[in-house]
């Protein structure tokens, strides 16, 4: 089934690049909705693993360690939460896009070193917690039907927002 | 025993009350959950410990913006925090800046 994506979701799927105007809005289901979560806390953590590998900076170093142990641990929760309620994960469009998108990103940040790769990765650790962020906020909250996921999407949102202002500030100090 | 006698060991009781009640500390519980440390301000005196709590499942931090302090805090687990000095201390998470609170530590 094609799922139209909607304004944030969009611009998660896309990284920011402009989309269509003529983008509605459908309302992604549990299955769906636990699915996209699951996958972009997943390429964060190996982004993560690959800023473990690369960088120099102890500071990037200890953000790569947060980020890996915080999305594993979310996504811990929300494969214990989905397997409980007995739902199962279902694949989409949006989450295609993201996995495409992420290799495409991974494959540019591989071949920086250095400062580069530093500047690069925090970079776009901003830029990817806004739009996971703005996704979860406007979109798979609201459209979230069962309680207890919708709890858990709004803690993971609050612990994104920590790790966006912790990227933030590394940002400010790497330039 | 004399009535003189017995004056003077009450007013000997009370000396030692009034010297004892000042000192003693207290335990103040600060709870970590869904992001919140709560309560986000607390008033306490030197000498008293601050107990974090972290209910939540992932690791936090209370640091002191001041670096009076620094504590690490694993996911469900607890620690202590002696306060040692009057002051007003503005504290964060520093994985999770958005985690903030505040400790008023008063003279005794
Ligand atoms: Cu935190």
């Amino acid at each position: 089934m094609f799922l139209k994506l909607s304004g944030a979701l969009a611009a998660l799927a896309l990284m920011l690049t402009p989309v269509a105007a003529d983008a509605q809005s459908a309302k992604p289901t549990d299955p769906q909705i636990a699915h996209i979560a699951y996958t972009a806390g997943n390429i964060d953590v190996k982004a993560g693993e690959l800023a473990v590998k690369k960088t120099k900076s102890k500071e990037v170093l200890e953000f790569a360690k947060d980020m890996v142990r915080d999305h594993k641990a979310v996504n811990e929760k929300a494969l214990a939460l989905v397997k409980k309620l007995n739902v199962t994960p279902q694949d989409n469009d949006i989450s295609k896009s993201l996995v495409k998108n992420a290799k495409e990103k991974e494959a540019g940040l591989s071949k920086l070193e250095g400062k580069a790769f530093d500047k690069a990765y925090i970079d776009n650790e901003v830029a990817y917690h806004k739009a996971v962020n703005a996704a979860l906020k406007d979109t798979l909250i609201p459209s979230a039907s069962n309680a207890e996921l919708k709890d858990l999407l709004g803690v993971a949102l609050k612990i994104f927002e920590g790790h966006l202002q912790h990227a933030e500030h590394i940002a400010a100090s790497l330039k | 025993m004399s009535m003189k006698k017995s004056h003077f060991v009450l007013a000997g009781a009370a000396l030692v009350l009034a010297y004892a009640a000042p000192v003693s500390a207290e335990t103040i519980q600060i709870k970590i959950d869904k992001l919140k440390f709560s309560p986000e301000q607390v008033t306490v005196h030197v000498g008293d410990t601050i107990e974090w709590v972290n209910a939540d499942f992932i690791a936090h931090t209370a640091t002191a913006r001041n670096k009076a302090w620094d504590v690490m805090l694993a996911k469900g687990k607890s620690a202590t925090t002696a306060m040692t000095k009057a002051g007003a201390i503005d504290y964060y998470c520093r994985f999770h800046p958005n985690m903030v609170g505040k400790i008023i530590v008063q003279d005794t």
